[in-house]
């Protein structure tokens, strides 16, 4: 068990559309935005889904029709807040396990007439630890976090 | 806990320790094996090492007569670490699609 406390990953950027706007892509069209390469079924992702209601679900859809839950709406305030339970492990794996979820809590902030600032704290990353020493291992495989990611960037880049 | 302080953007900010870590992410390397892999010499590569093991994100350990690198098996400050990672591709990207549609096509009034 470990029970050191992790600082939370914060990010944050302005996009130039109202705070309205960046909530409403940020949920509803999270979809166009997330990595394809980031998903943790077996199937090829179709869709990812992130129900607009607190309490709702956040999951990926696969080609085959099969579900893969990610976590959970916390809060749902458009258009200033969003907070989200990520019930994903080292091995972008599903646990069901509520006390292993980290957090994320997303604050769209109107900076400006068409300036919206949005804040991304991602917390509780210690809940994770006792998968964590999973981590070495998932991302050895090829699918892992690293390939990933060397995808994200590129296909961040792009376009 | 300065050690996780520096676990995101200080320890990872440099790009070839950046590429270090996500080569061992891979796989458990030896220095020799990193340097073949990079365009750096093989003191740079023991130099940064050095960096990512003080910072907790990497141990070595002893396999026949060389040392292998690998990220630390405790994980959480590596997970912290990719975490990181995560978010900043994911922002971008983000940013980007918001701002290839930046008129909001049915905003109430």
């Amino acid at each position: 068990m470990n029970t050191a406390t992790i600082p939370a990953v914060r990010r944050s950027v302005t996009v130039a559309t109202t705070q309205e706007h960046a909530f409403r892509v940020f949920t509803e069209s999270f979809q166009t935005w997330w990595p394809r390469d980031y998903h943790i079924g077996t199937a090829d992702p179709a869709e990812f889904v992130m129900e607009p209601t607190t309490g709702g679900r956040w999951y990926e859809k696969g080609v085959d029709g099969s579900q893969c839950d990610w976590g959970r709406v916390v809060t749902w305030e458009p258009p200033g807040l969003l907070v989200l339970a990520w019930q994903i492990d080292g091995h972008w794996a599903y646990d069901p396990d509520p006390s292993h979820a980290s957090e994320i809590e997303v604050r769209f902030t109107a900076e400006g007439p068409g300036q919206t600032r949005v804040d991304l704290e991602h917390r509780l990353i210690e809940r994770v630890g006792d998968t964590a020493q999973a981590l070495a291992e998932g991302v050895g495989a090829p699918t892992g976090w690293t390939g990933l990611l060397e995808k994200f960037a590129a296909a961040a880049t792009t376009g | 806990m300065d050690t996780y302080e520096d676990a995101g953007l200080g320890l990872l900010g440099d790009p070839t320790r950046r590429a270090i870590f996500e080569l061992l992410a891979r796989r458990p390397s030896s220095v020799q094996q990193l340097a073949d892999q990079l365009p750096v010499s093989r003191p740079a590569v023991s130099q940064h090492l050095r960096v990512l093991k003080n910072g907790g994100l990497v141990v070595d350990q002893a396999e026949g007569t060389r040392r292998v690198y690998r990220l630390n098996p405790d994980g959480v400050a590596a997970m912290r670490a990719y975490l990181d990672r995560v978010w900043d591709n994911a922002l971008t990207a983000f940013q980007k699609a918001v701002e290839a549609d930046p008129t909001p096509e049915d905003q109430e009034p």
